[in-house]
């Protein structure tokens, strides 16, 4: 056994504003419509948390080590929480799923999750997400792409979380660094 | 001679001098200086020649409309062709050279064209094209490469960097004019979210020069308190050296900003392209004025009159001690009377009206200016710089009258509003008879994603092009605009002016109108691209009628102005040569970019490492420290072997298949895609999907699958397993994992949305690591935790557990035909593991294998390889891949359509293998002809190689390949075509399965 | 470029977030059908100049397929639907009928 590490394992960059990738962090993707019996109690054991409403993120706790489920379309949310919390999670879900048509697997190593902080911390992801930031609502997930690849962000705790693969987290630091150059503010 | 004026120019700083250099030679300017006034300061009026007949050529215009003035700017990793020195600001230390010419400047051979210039008419390459074939080849083409070209390609990689940003906006508005600012406050204060760009450092555009009057006070007042209003509001972004440069479909428009062009090498991105999606565009772009086309108009001197205008006030540059001024409207004389004020001489007006009015001409009547009325300039004296004008009368042939002696003309044909932004998006024009104009036409604008209009285009852009004209238009406009964006207008304070007296224009097109065919000849239209009247009126008497055909033949403003200057009069003049109107003959199309963008804006941050999101997978470092050669599979670069010191890539492959063959190989096989389809209508789904049946596989096992497409066709293969009674996992190649989870989620979401299936892409979710050779199973015993053995883990099935305390699943699959497991492990366990192998597997001989090694070892084992044996005209029943394909099912993607006829011709080409007589290998892609030639003359062909290598296991060339009715040819002797296409080489048609076609050594 | 309002989350999606997926409410031949509807159903395509009904999917997004009405020539977006609908919705036809009056109809 091995302790997992997140691909970058643990990257920095000091720009205008920070970035650093986190992690790793235990992910869920589950796949169930709304309405699926059992659904919200599932979701409540493996986690504590309610669903959230469409495009939303519901988060608790600090932005690198908290849990929080996410909206990622009408039948597909995204469950982060503790690493060492997983299994646990996992079993809940199957547990309170059983007899019910859903789907909940283990994502945490197919992704990379990066934080972007500072006052400034939108100036940086304005230049790679089409994404109209002034529109943003509090809470809400944001489904789009960064640059060439796809992206999911949402903001919280002074700054955003961006979520990407895996097998792009140096590409992705790459977009992020250039983009956070000192120097480079979107004045 | 042109100079700086002791007093004046409201752009610059004269505490702050900088110097600069101009081929070689040192000058200075002052900072607020566009590097156009500085040279025009240092007495440069020629700074470039003719793309076509290298006439010398001066400074024209002011902005960026300046067809003549462009220079290389910078040099080394800084240098950037045809730059253009009336929107480049100076700053100390910039070095330009000027373009196309050789040997030098003051001496340019390619002159020589123009004493050739009736030989060099419109349409030259297209009749030169023709004939005689060689003479093109061997004299006009090497001539013409000597000498055409606008400025010099750099060779060093840019050492600037660039960015892109989005914005979103309410309303865009382009163009920082009186126009623009007062239609931002009106929508600032409606509450919209506004963005204001202009082109120019500068707020405000010519009404400062013109000496407008707003609100009673000079405009520049207007402007800094409407610029300060605007900066307080929250709702509005200005921004400044930012050329809106497109406006395409709902409202996305393109933008320049040079943030560092002015500072080089200060650490900030040198320039940015802004996205921007507006809801509603407002177009403030001005207007440009057209030049005049009489004989000698070319000639370094000769300027727009609002550039020498703009020159004088802005920048306090004279072009020159005498110009006269020539025109056809009233808008000309405040270039007279500026000249005059700042003590410079006038010595006449060319007024080509028959009458002048107006209280203009009278200012400058006052101001002892002569005014010649109903006058045309016959033509201008001078080489490399005016020496004076002879003059005529408008309405005669070419005449001379008089001759003034002088050093600068400058000329008005009035005003064209630039409408490119609102034409863009399909905006359609409108003929102003009085202003001779096109305007945009209020009843056919471009359109948005909801039908309503997209741009609005107000002030001198709309053909408002007076003060007083354009700020009430801006606040129609501006209301407007307000209220299709369902807002409701604030109260703000509005700029307004006093309407100016000035008489009308008169349109003209020819200098003086009966002009004979040699004047006609020295008549510039497009000077960037060497087009003159004489070359329209040729065109037109060919048979061109077209605007557009025209525009081709002759070039007509094709350059990188594209035809700012040069468009309306050279369809005027079509228009007349052909006895046309000129709304009947139309305009060009107009099309982005409205000036040149930078190629490294449009890259953006797509350069060096981050040019395209490489793929990594968890092993990459240690691949890439082992000095592995990549090669690219889709995005992933994956090893394609491990060579070692002194070896060749075909060396390392060759020991990295015996290694595997003989001990142990590892190869890294985590880009394989793996798609988990889960729910009670899986095994359903599953069975449409592949060709076989994949809902009876037991929990537990694996099988082989193929794809296809609707039409029948080979799509993708892999080995699918089942995890458990309602789930099943899909290995796809490489390549394919994201358009195969993208296949099933279309069935799923668009034709059985009723079936209860769930997918999901896991394929980064695991590394996957194949173990492979007849010491496989010893290695992996040695991490221990599993029971490995044949009767646990049969071949075809897998088990989960751990391995040296890895918690993985292995499977029992093999592309190689040794014993061989697969593992996954969690991604952020993939180099632990691999480390952990290496570590266990060293005394074994375990050596890491790349993909070339794969590929010879499934070859020689008769495996296809999607992209190989298929390539989208392949059924899989050409491979004879029949078992599996199921008979039973009633139904699976691509069953009707290899149920079609052709499909089932014996005629089809099929799968077999090949081996060369003499051991060699058979050429990549090599055919096998067949006798006689198609309808085209080509050689018939009955065969094609689809893979071939030299099998370092059996020591020889081995093939495959799709041969017509190949399986009933087992035997017979056949020829492929060698590399060079010149010899033959003979092959026995075989069974495709070179190695251990039993295939006990997989099921050991 | 266009925007596409997705019918699932509501996004209003600019095209680099979307894939194409041609025209919309094909029916499916398989096994047993005709030459003739097979032919139809994989290569018979409309190209009007006009009210076009095609098929999008928020790729970079919620991940769903969706329809839209649109007009080839003017880039006019009358609707989207979700792709779960075998004919376009009535209010949309409706709709679409009111702006082309010569618009003939969706089949």
């Amino acid at each position: 056994m091995s302790e997992p590490v997140t691909a970058l394992q643990g990257a920095s960059f000091d720009g205008f504003a920070r970035v650093r990738e986190i992690g790793p962090l235990g992910m869920i993707t589950l796949r169930a419509k709304a309405g699926t019996k059992g659904l919200d109690k599932a979701v409540k054991a493996a986690l504590g948390l309610a669903l959230p409403a469409p495009r939303r993120m519901v988060w608790e706790g600090p932005a690198d080590a908290g849990r929080g489920i996410g909206w990622m379309g009408p039948d597909e949310f995204l469950l982060v929480l503790p690493h060492a919390d997983l299994p646990a999670a996992l079993a809940a879900l199957e547990a309170g799923l059983q007899g019910s048509h859903y789907l909940a697997v283990d994502v945490s190593d197919a992704r990379c999750v990066f934080r972007i902080e500072g006052e400034t911390a939108d100036q940086v992801l304005r230049k790679l997400m089409p994404v109209d930031f002034d529109r943003l609502e509090p809470g809400e997930l944001r489904r789009s792409r960064a640059a060439q690849v796809p992206a999911a962000i949402w903001a919280g705790e002074g700054g955003f979380t961006l979520v990407a693969f895996r097998s792009v987290a140096g590409y992705v630091m790459g977009l992020l660094s250039h983009s956070a150059q000192p120097g480079s503010e979107l004045n | 001679m042109s100079t700086r004026l002791a007093k004046g120019g409201r752009l610059i700083d004269r505490s702050a001098g900088m110097e600069f250099t101009f081929n070689g030679k040192r000058m200075r300017g002052f900072a607020g200086d566009t590097l156009a006034a500085a040279l025009l300061a240092n007495d440069q009026m020629l700074v470039g020649r003719s793309f076509k007949y290298h006439r010398p050529r001066g400074i024209v215009a002011s902005g960026a409309e300046e067809p003549n003035a462009l220079v290389n700017l910078g040099t080394g990793a800084r240098l950037e062709p045809n730059q253009r020195t009336t929107t480049t600001e100076l700053f100390d230390g910039l070095a330009a050279t000027s373009q196309n010419h050789w040997p030098s400047l003051e001496l340019d051979i390619g002159v020589l064209n123009n004493a050739f210039a009736r030989f060099l008419p419109a349409g030259f390459y297209y009749k030169t094209f023709m004939h005689p074939r060689p003479f093109w080849k061997h004299v006009f083409e090497p001539v013409i490469r000597q000498s055409a070209g606008l400025g010099k390609v750099p060779t060093d990689p840019d050492a600037d960097r660039y960015e892109q940003a989005y914005a979103y906006c309410d309303l865009l508005v382009v163009g920082g004019g009186v126009a623009g600012l007062q239609a931002a406050r009106i929508a600032g204060a409606s509450g919209a979210r506004v963005i204001v760009l202009e082109q120019s450092p500068h707020w405000g555009g010519r009404a400062p020069v013109d000496g407008d009057v707003i609100d009673g006070a000079p405009a520049a007042d207007w402007i800094n308190a409407t610029l300060q209003a605007l900066e307080k509001m929250e709702n509005v972004t200005l921004r400044s050296r930012t050329m809106a440069h497109g406006v395409f479909d709902h409202g996305y428009v393109l933008a320049e900003e040079r943030v560092a062009d002015h500072t080089p090498g200060d650490g900030r991105p040198r320039k940015r392209l802004w996205r921007i999606r507006a809801a509603k565009v407002l177009t403030a772009t001005g207007a440009i004025e057209r030049p005049l086309s009489f004989a000698g108009n070319d000639l370094p001197g000769v300027m727009l009159a609002s550039a020498a205008r703009d020159y004088v006030v802005n920048w306090a540059v004279s072009p020159g001690d005498r110009t006269v001024v020539v025109t056809n409207n009233d808008d000309a004389y405040r270039t007279a009377i500026a000249l005059v004020e700042a003590g410079l001489s006038v010595p006449a007006v060319i007024d080509a009206r028959a009458e002048v009015t107006g209280a203009l001409p009278a200012r400058a009547r006052a101001l002892g200016i002569a005014v010649h009325a109903g006058r045309a300039v016959v033509k201008v004296k001078g080489g490399k710089r005016v020496t004076g004008v002879s003059i005529g009368l408008q309405a005669g042939e070419g005449a001379v009258l008089d001759e003034i002696s002088c050093d600068a003309v400058a000329m008005s044909g009035g005003w064209s509003p630039v409408v490119h932004l609102y034409s863009h998006c399909g905006g359609k024009l409108t003929w102003d008879r009085k202003r001779a104009m096109f305007r945009p036409d209020p009843d056919r604008p471009p359109l948005t994603h909801d039908g309503s209009p997209l741009v609005y285009p107000a002030g001198a852009a709309n053909g408002a092009l007076s003060a007083a004209e354009a700020l009430a238009d801006a606040v129609e406009t501006g209301l407007v605009a307000v209220k299709a964006l369902g807002l409701k207008p604030g109260t703000t304070p509005l700029g307004r002016a006093e309407p100016a007296d000035e008489a009308p224009m008169d349109p003209v097109w020819i200098m003086p109108q009966g002009a004979g065919a040699a004047l006609k000849a020295k008549m510039w239209l497009d000077y960037q691209n060497d087009v003159k009247v004489s070359d329209v009126q040729l065109a037109a008497r060919e048979g061109y009628q077209s605007v557009e055909h025209t525009k081709r033949y002759t070039t007509l403003g094709m350059a990188t102005d594209q035809g700012k200057l040069s468009n309306i009069n050279g369809l005027a003049v079509l228009a007349g040569a052909l006895s046309e109107d000129i709304p009947a003959v139309g305009t060009t199309t107009f099309r982005p970019p409205y000036t040149p963008v930078t190629l490294g804006a449009l890259a953006g941050e797509a350069r060096g490492e981050i040019f395209q999101p490489l793929r990594r997978t968890p092993m990459q470092d240690w691949h890439q420290a082992q000095g592995a050669y990549l090669e690219p599979v889709g995005l992933w670069r994956r090893p394609y072997c491990y060579p070692r010191a002194g070896e060749t890539h075909e060396q390392a492959v060759h020991r990295e298949i015996l290694n595997t063959r003989s001990n142990v190989g590892m190869l890294d096989a985590s880009t394989l895609g793996k798609i988990l389809v889960k729910g009670p209508d899986a095994g359903r789904f599953m069975d449409m999907l592949y060709t076989n049946v994949m809902s009876t596989l037991p929990v537990g096992k694996c099988r082989y699958g193929l794809m296809c497409n609707e039409q029948g066709f080979l799509s993708d293969d892999g080995v699918v397993v089942r995890l458990s009674d309602d789930s099943w996992l899909c290995h796809t190649t490489s390549g394919g994992a994201d358009r195969i989870h993208a296949w099933m989620e279309d069935w799923l979401q668009c034709e059985w949305w009723d079936w209860q299936v769930f997918t999901a892409n896991l394929t980064e979710q695991f590394a996957q690591i194949a173990v492979v050779g007849p010491k496989a199973r010893q290695l992996l015993e040695r991490l221990g935790g599993m029971d490995l053995s044949k009767e646990a883990l049969p071949f075809m099935s897998f088990a989960e557990g751990t391995l040296g305390g890895f918690p993985v699943r292995a499977y029992r699959i093999s592309f190689s035909g040794e014993l061989s497991y697969e593992l996954a492990v969690p991604a952020g366990q993939g180099a632990a593991l691999w480390a952990a192998l290496l570590a266990a597997g060293a005394d074994l001989g375990l050596q890491p294998y790349g993909t070339e090694a794969m590929h010879v070892m499934r070859a020689e084992k008769g495996f296809i390889m999607i992209g190989d044996e298929t390539d989208g005209t392949v059924i899989p029943q050409d491979l004879g891949l029949d078992w599996a394909i199921s008979k039973k099912k009633a139904d699976y993607l691509g069953k009707r359509g290899q149920e079609r006829s052709f499909l089932a011709s014996p005629e089809r080409w099929k799968l077999v293998g090949f081996e060369t007589l003499d051991g060699s290998v058979i050429a990549d892609g090599a055919y096998v002809p067949a006798p006689g030639v198609n309808g085209n003359g080509q050689r018939n062909v009955q065969g094609r190689v689809t893979s071939t290598y030299l099998s370092p296991t059996l020591k020889k060339g081995i093939a495959m390949g799709l041969l017509k009715n190949g399986p009933g040819r087992m035997g017979e002797i056949v020829e492929f075509t060698t590399a060079d296409g010149k010899g033959m080489v003979q092959a026995r048609v075989t069974s495709p399965v070179f190695y251990d076609p039993k295939g006990e050594k997989q099921d050991v | 470029m266009l925007i596409l309002e997705c019918p699932y989350c509501g996004v209003k999606a600019e095209e680099t977030e979307l894939s194409p997926g041609g025209e919309a409410h094909l029916k499916r031949f398989g096994p047993g059908s005709s030459p003739e509807e097979f032919e139809d159903y994989m290569f018979a395509r409309q190209n009007p100049k006009g009210v076009h009904f095609e098929r999008w999917r928020h790729s970079y997004g919620c991940g769903k397929w969706f329809l839209a009405a649109r007009c080839t020539a003017t880039l006019e977006v009358f609707g989207t639907y979700p792709a779960q609908s075998s004919e376009p919705p009535a209010e949309l036809v409706e709709k679409i009928k009111a702006k082309r009056p010569q618009w003939k109809g969706w089949k």
